[in-house]
């Protein structure tokens, strides 16, 4: 039913973060109502990927180098000290798989993904584009958000395993500069430390995350207010909220990893 | 032929404290051209959306071409605005999409056309709009007057029954506003549509209407020939016509 017309909705829902919490909640039911319901927009889908792939590569590229690099730059001395140089491939292994590399990749997305759909929802709402679809006997809720949530819970893990790969790189580079640690040497401890148990919730956890940039981006978005300061206004609170959830998410998420894969 | 393609009954719809429609009827004949004047903020959008369900009114009763529109289920209000078009103030072309993806949008979703019956629609919509060789420009390289015409093209290229214009000429030059105008009087007689029009801009009302009303404070205080209003001695009607009409359509 069209009793609850997607205007009126958002005027009350962006008073407080809590009722914006119950809002994304709603939004969120009516995501799961939607995804499964035929067209499935896989061109829609599709076309969102490659683009949110192409926005964030080049800056996911270079921070997952440098996180390697200056993680083992930064353990390196310290491990020295304990005479535990050894140990620093598995180290800087096992805390890039399993957090670092997921939560700054989140976090770098959020910021470049989610203000991108809050300000391009947003300003579809704003000239009346929503509006206009929904005339047209579209539904843009499936063809705007649904595309877009399932696009980015899809592409963030696939840019974690990425950035895993280069950090572990930089790991091995930061390695060589400080100790002359040679690549065969480095990988052969990384193969041996890493399990199926490290990155399967790391990389679990990023679709977690994909959906909370997308929901958030396209909630604030969709949601936004009449004006061009209800632009800009979506996409801060998308990177603000998305950020924020994210780490709530993650703390959440490990402590659940913690129980099912404890670490051996 | 008889009957009303629309029927409005005691239109009532307030946004918290604030009342914007207060019991609001208008029947509108089919073939008929309906113009509702307003100044800015009396809820002329607002009874637009009302009409196609983007917003759902406190009260009162919508009927469009036999159908009450406020107790439809969301698939049977669909396949009733598949025949309703829908000018929106700012045009709302999708920003993303060409002229020609524009306009193919609502033909590909909705209908069973082949490729070809859909390359000839857009055509043909952008040719009687006069804009055949913007098809394959990006929105953002339209002027504010070929916006327009392309919203244009977009709302009556489903050829439809009833056509809702909000300000179909506001922001738009004096010669702007005349040209649209014309085309849409023009595009209402070929293609035999019924439509509502809301604007305060007198000339727009002129070339388009036969009949108007003046929605004043959540209520229509006037209804009649377009002429007799503009004539009329009743010091509202006189104000309104002199003053905020042509101030507000061609900035004082
Ligand atoms: N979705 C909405 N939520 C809250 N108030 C609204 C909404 N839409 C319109 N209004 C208010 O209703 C009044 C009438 O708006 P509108 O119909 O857009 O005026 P206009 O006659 O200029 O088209 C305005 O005061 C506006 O602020
Ligand atoms: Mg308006």
């Amino acid at each position: 039913m069209q009793k609850k017309s997607s205007l009126e909705i958002n005027k009350a829902k962006l008073l407080n973060f809590f009722s914006q919490i119950g809002g994304m909640t709603e939004f969120n039911i009516l995501f799961l109502k939607n995804v499964f319901k035929p067209p499935y927009e896989i061109g829609e889908i599709s076309k969102h990927m490659y683009e949110l792939g192409v926005k964030t590569f080049p800056i996911v590229s270079i921070t997952g180098i440098i996180i390697g690099l200056v993680l083992t730059l930064q353990s390196q001395p310290i491990m020295a000290k304990f005479g535990a140089e050894f140990y620093l491939p598995y180290t800087v292994t096992l805390s890039v798989v399993r957090e670092l590399g997921p939560v700054i990749t989140a976090l770098i997305f959020a910021g470049r993904v989610s203000s991108g759909i809050g300000a391009e929802l947003g300003s579809m709402r704003v000239t009346e584009q929503i509006d206009a679809m929904e005339v047209s006997a579209i539904n843009p809720f499936r063809y705007l958000v649904v595309t877009r949530i399932i696009a980015t819970s899809i592409i963030l893990p696939i840019l974690t395993i990425y950035v895993d790969a280069l950090a572990i790189i930089g790991g091995w580079f930061g390695s060589y500069l400080t100790s002359n640690t040679t690549w065969d040497l480095y990988y052969s401890q990384v193969i041996e430390v890493l399990k199926f148990g490290d990155i399967i919730p790391g990389v679990g956890k990023t679709i977690v995350f994909g959906y909370i940039v997308g929901l958030v981006g396209s909630y604030m978005g969709y949601f936004a207010d009449k004006g061009t300061e209800g632009v800009g206004k979506a996409s801060t609170n998308s990177v603000v909220v998305a950020s924020l959830l994210i780490i709530i998410f993650d703390m959440i998420l490990v402590k659940i990893t913690l129980l099912l894969w404890p670490v051996t | 032929m008889a009957g009303n393609l629309v029927e409005i009954k005691d239109l009532h719809k307030r946004f918290g404290e604030q009342v914007v429609l207060n019991g609001v009827s208008i029947d509108v004949a089919e073939g008929q051209n309906l113009v509702v004047f307003g100044k800015s903020g009396t809820g002329k959008s607002v009874l637009l959306k009302c009409m196609v369900g983007l917003l759902v009114p406190d009260q009162g009763d919508i009927t469009i071409a036999g159908e009450k529109v406020l107790t439809l289920s969301l698939k049977e209000l669909n396949e009733l605005r598949k025949h309703l078009g829908f000018l929106f103030q700012s045009a709302a072309l999708y920003d993303s999409m060409s002229v020609r993806e524009n306009l193919s949008f609502p033909l590909i979703r909705n209908f069973n056309f082949t490729q070809g019956e859909i390359d000839k629609k857009v055509e043909r919509a952008l040719d009687r709009v006069g804009l055949l060789f913007a098809i394959d420009k990006m929105p953002s390289e339209l002027s504010g007057g070929m916006r327009k015409r392309v919203g244009l093209a977009r709302s009556i290229i489903t050829e439809p029954k009833l056509m809702l214009y909000d300000e179909p000429t506001t922001g738009l030059d004096p010669i702007t506003t005349k040209e649209i105008s014309k085309l849409i009087r023009d595009l209402q007689a070929e293609l035999k549509m019924t439509s509502v029009a809301v604007t305060h801009d007198l000339i727009c009302a002129q070339i388009i209407s036969d009949y108007a009303i003046v929605l004043h404070e959540g209520n229509i205080r006037y209804r009649g020939d377009l002429t007799q209003l503009t004539l009329s001695d009743d010091p509202f009607l006189k104000n309104f016509f002199s003053s905020e009409v042509f101030e507000d359509s061609y900035g004082s």
